[in-house]
């Protein structure tokens, strides 16, 4: 009989009756074939495989990773609250050692949503990787935490909200943004001045396989996690880099993406994209379900299946090796690259813009952070969006030290924009005033 | 009048009903290895002095199948699969001829590869030759198609005439489950149909006409005839005797608990407002996962005769049980000895159990009374534990919708029902306890047997429509249909109704009194690039388990 090697945690939630609009990829149909392959290979009841119902995150484990603008309220539905939810419940049962690995296939997705939230963007509004990461570093105490994202896109928002913290290593592998949204993701985005090469972006070019990109897990992704030693590891898994996938160019496989699950071994994947719901998703999801609970995946693969077609080019092999080989060896010089880029300013100061493709707001940022060698820093953003909001987001992340966080405080203490939010999660206060 | 058997491991009980009223009833010992005469035993007892006419219907409730598979007296099966991409089928042998075949279905019955017929014809033969006469035909997915199952059947049919498909069994998804259900079908008909065929001539015998029911696993019973071609439903019959007859004592507007506390386990189920809590995606027998539909029920090792030892300076009680009470003769205290010593119990030998309380309390160094109180406190604090974490657990089952998130039904039990030996007991026990009113149920030695001549006929019915490919299946109804690429979600609602009438029809159901339950109603708008390419709809209907007289 069948039986799991890793005692393995899976919520699954379709949310079959929640879409952004019914036409649109993020629809309640997208986990339906998944649901019926998963349960009809009664993955469920194999022993080692245990099903948990999501729970509901709380507004204070959102605002640990977010300002939303206004409120909450009008940036999530209780879809958000409950996805999010589905990757707490299985961060939970990790934490408490119940399960050795979890898996949230859970939808609405959340890789692109920001620090602040004025809408969707790339059909996320709530970052539910960052609101679990948040929850298991304030409630379970954990430290050094790596997120290796294998969407199709770039997880830009990820990214956002762990830009300037050093305790998160956050790895991205995608397609070229030059080819796809959101257009980021290049070598050279590597994490604000106090966590300067803990933003690893790989950028992989159209038409991918199977052999180009697990070359890359095991020779990029590997040694830097290796090195980095994180006390967890988190899979954003996207699976949109399907040889199928209507939006996307890659031709990565269901084989592919059960053995990139034991290859890079991590401890939970929660499920981001993949819209090519009847020709993937199915098998791509038991695969990683199977490759997770440590069982033989074989035989799962999709019924066009021919790695003759989807063969690698030399040619984008050559071109991959080369990416990783400069993502290496910005890793290796990490240490020296923060006078090099940034200087050495007390506080660094950015602006930039950003758009929302999903609601169609533009967003405009401009942030302080403070420079510190003991902390991520304390982070303020002047936010305002041609919604017409004007805010200002104070943020001292949970692994603050005494003088950002009494920097932070001053800031908040003189701010004066429409909103203005403090959210300070080494002491889980969260206050917010009006001018 | 109603005649009511449970057939259990020990006893049968027997009870002959006038309007709900108990008349006679009988218990006798279970004669293990011939049930049929335990049966027959009891209805003799029962119809002694009554004209046989008069008698309206009789359900049986029997341990036949359970017993089949405990002891492993099944007939040999041959297993054919066909699979396609997912699992390898291989880690699903089950019977003692095991083969995958070509052949594959998508997860909207669509053919992915053909079968081969000339495999199967050859295959046919070989099991043949090897003497195995019970066949379990089983395709993944063939709850969406059955076509597969169906064309191996015809070249099987020229060989054999026992065979068995898998999506007669269940439009649930659960290839695993349904090859082990099918095989279960197969491997128990053999027996199964003797006794059948030996209650059949009985009833003949003793010119008793009405129909003969038999109890399934979820409480409802179905007609005797029909049992032949799905033996395995009425596995676990027994438990679910005892909580059909509880539900007279429930209370219809709040949710109950149901415990049967016997000497070694105390079984538990749940009624929510007076209605049984059924696992529909089927149980585990054996630590097999099989779809047969049953009453959520969950066993502990505690009871009134659970062994009683001291540990570490605390005392345990259970899960084992090594023999009755001293009281009655056994040799370690338990809790029934704990109850005859503080005078709750008016029998066996008080001596005896007052040394087996001795045992316990001289190493902990308290008196007798505090050892015999803690004794019942442990034990029923084990069975309280156990309810709440089932209550937890049915409230923590997964859901797939944010409505069933946000609005599904949570069960908030107001009362406890306790059948069996000691209930009276431990009634005020686990009332005091749990802070919930617990209430033994009268009759109880017999309220199986009368739980049992009650019961109603239930019945499901799935119905799965695909507009796009303008088919509709309902596949345990042998129900296939073309249907317009119009064809809505109320057009099937409408046809899984018609079917679940007719189905409970057939099954002996009183038409005027039918109550139906949506189990499953969906529609989904299959979109294909930015248009809408037709409708998956997916309904499933049920006639609820209840008793006649409602």
């Amino acid at each position: 009989m069948l039986k799991a090697k890793n005692k393995t945690g899976l919520v699954f939630f379709p949310a079959f009756d929640w879409a952004i609009d019914p036409t649109h990829p993020e629809r309640e149909e997208r986990l339906l074939y998944t649901k019926d392959q998963v349960f009809e290979e009664g993955i469920m009841d194999i022993e080692g495989i245990i099903e948990y119902k999501p729970l509901k995150v709380t507004r204070n484990e959102i605002n640990r990773a977010h300002f939303c603008v206004p409120d909450i309220e009008s940036v999530t539905t209780n879809s958000h609250f409950i996805s999010a939810g589905g990757a707490k419940a299985i961060a939970q049962k990790f934490a408490q050692g119940e399960i050795d690995k979890g898996f949230a296939l859970v939808r609405p997705p959340g890789h692109h949503a920001m620090r602040v939230v004025h809408g969707g963007r790339g059909f996320c509004n709530i970052n539910i990787e960052a609101v679990m990461i948040e929850y298991l570093r304030k409630e379970y105490g954990y430290r050094k935490i790596a997120i290796v994202d294998t969407d199709c896109h770039h997880g830009d928002g990820t990214q956002d909200v762990y830009w300037h913290d050093p305790d998160v290593l956050f790895i991205s592998l995608h397609q070229d943004g030059r080819t796809l949204y959101p257009g980021s993701g290049f070598t050279d985005e590597l994490g604000g001045p106090n966590a300067c090469g803990y933003t690893l972006n790989i950028p992989l070019p159209p038409n991918t396989s199977e052999e180009g990109y697990l070359y890359t897990i095991e020779n990029c992704v590997l040694p830097v996690l290796e090195e980095f030693k994180p006390d967890i590891i988190v899979n954003s898994a996207g699976q949109d880099n399907h040889y199928t996938d209507p939006i996307t160019n890659m031709n990565f496989t269901a084989q592919g993406y059960a053995k990139l699950t034991t290859l890079l071994n991590p401890d939970i994947a929660v499920l981001e994209g993949g819209y090519s719901i009847e020709a993937a998703l199915p098998y791509v999801n038991a695969g990683i379900i199977l490759a997770m609970a440590g069982i033989d995946y074989s035989k799962v693969k999709e019924p066009d299946y021919s790695p003759e077609k989807l063969k690698e080019s030399a040619d984008t092999m050559k071109y991959i090796k080369n990416v990783c080989e400069k993502v290496l060896a910005v890793w290796d010089s990490r240490n020296d690259l923060k006078k090099k880029i940034y200087g050495n300013d007390p506080i660094f100061k950015t602006k930039r813009n950003i758009m929302y493709d999903t609601d169609g707001i533009y967003e405009r940022q401009f942030q302080h952070i403070t420079n510190c060698d003991k902390c991520g820093g304390a982070l303020k953003i002047d936010s305002e969006s041609d919604r017409g909001w004007k805010i200002t987001g104070i943020h001292a992340p949970v692994n603050v030290c005494e003088k950002c966080l009494l920097q932070a405080e001053k800031w908040y203490e003189t701010s004066n924009s429409e909103i203005n939010y403090f959210h300070d999660n080494k002491n889980d206060r969260f206050e917010r005033k009006k001018h | 009048m109603i005649i009511g058997i449970d057939v259990g491991g020990t006893h049968t009980d027997g009870v002959l009903l006038s309007e709900d009223e108990i008349v006679k009833s009988v218990k006798i010992p279970t004669k293990k290895d011939n049930l049929y005469e335990s049966v027959i035993t009891a209805i003799d007892s029962l119809i002694e002095n009554t004209d046989p006419s008069k008698i309206k219907r009789t359900v049986l409730s029997t341990t036949l199948t359970t017993n089949a598979v405990v002891q492993k007296k099944t007939s040999p099966v041959a297993v054919i699969v066909s699979a396609g991409p997912g699992i390898d089928p291989e880690f699903y042998k089950t019977g003692d001829y095991y083969c995958v075949v070509k052949g594959a279905l998508d997860h909207r019955g669509r053919e992915l590869a053909s079968l081969d017929e000339q495999e199967i014809r050859s295959i046919s033969e070989e099991i043949k030759k090897n003497g195995i006469k019970n066949i379990a035909l089983i395709s993944k997915f063939s709850p969406r198609n059955p076509s597969h199952e169906n064309q191996m059947e015809k070249i099987f049919s020229s060989n054999f005439r026992n065979i068995f498909k898998g999506h007669n069994v269940s439009g649930h998804l659960n290839f695993p489950g349904r090859i082990n259900t099918t095989w279960l079908n197969a491997a128990v008909h053999d027996s199964y149909d003797n006794f059948f065929r030996s209650v059949n001539e009985s009833f003949i015998e003793r010119k008793i006409k009405s129909p003969v029911h038999i109890l399934k696993a979820d409480g409802g019973t179905m007609p005797l005839s029909q049992s032949v071609k799905f033996p395995a439903q009425t596995i676990f019959s027994g438990p679910a005797a005892s909580v059909m007859g509880a539900i007279p004592c429930a209370d219809k507007n709040t949710d109950s608990i149901i415990l049967d506390i016997g000497g070694t386990t105390t079984d538990i189920a749940v009624l929510a407002k007076g209605v049984p809590v059924i696992a529909q995606n089927g149980i585990k027998i054996q630590n097999i996962k099989t779809l047969i539909r049953a009453i959520e029920t969950r066993s502990i090792g505690a009871g009134g005769d659970s062994f009683v030892k001291v540990e570490n300076s605390k005392i345990s009680a259970g899960p084992e049980r090594k023999g009755p009470a001293m009281a009655f003769g056994g040799e370690f205290p338990t809790p029934t000895d704990a109850f005859v010593f503080l005078g709750e119990i008016n029998d066996g030998d008080f001596e005896k159990a007052k040394k087996g309380i001795e045992e316990i309390a001289t190493p902990l160094g308290i008196s007798m009374e505090e050892a015999a109180e803690q004794i019942i406190d442990i034990t029923a604090k084990n069975i309280v534990d156990a309810f709440t974490e089932m209550i937890s657990d049915i409230n923590n089952k997964p859901v797939y919708t944010l409505h069933d998130f946000l609005d599904g039904y949570v069960l908030n039990p107001q009362s406890i029902l306790v059948l069996g030996g000691p209930a009276g007991v431990f009634a005020k026990r686990i009332e005091k306890l749990s802070g919930i009113k617990t209430i033994p149920v009268e009759n109880f030695s017999i309220a199986n047997a009368k739980g049992a001549a009650m019961a109603k006929p239930t019945c499901t019915v799935t119905l799965f429509a695909d507009t796009a490919q303008k088919k509709a299946y309902a596949v345990s109804e042998n129900y296939e249909e073309s249907i317009p690429s119009n064809y809505t979600r109320e057009d099937a609602y409408a046809k899984a109704k018609a079917l679940l009438y007719a189905k409970a029809e057939k099954m002996g159901a009183d038409m005027k009194n039918i109550e139906i339950e949506t189990i499953e109603d969906m529609s989904f708008n299959m979109i294909r690039g930015y248009r809408s390419s037709g409708k998956n709809i997916r309904i499933t209907l049920q006639v609820r388990p209840g008793l006649v007289s409602e």
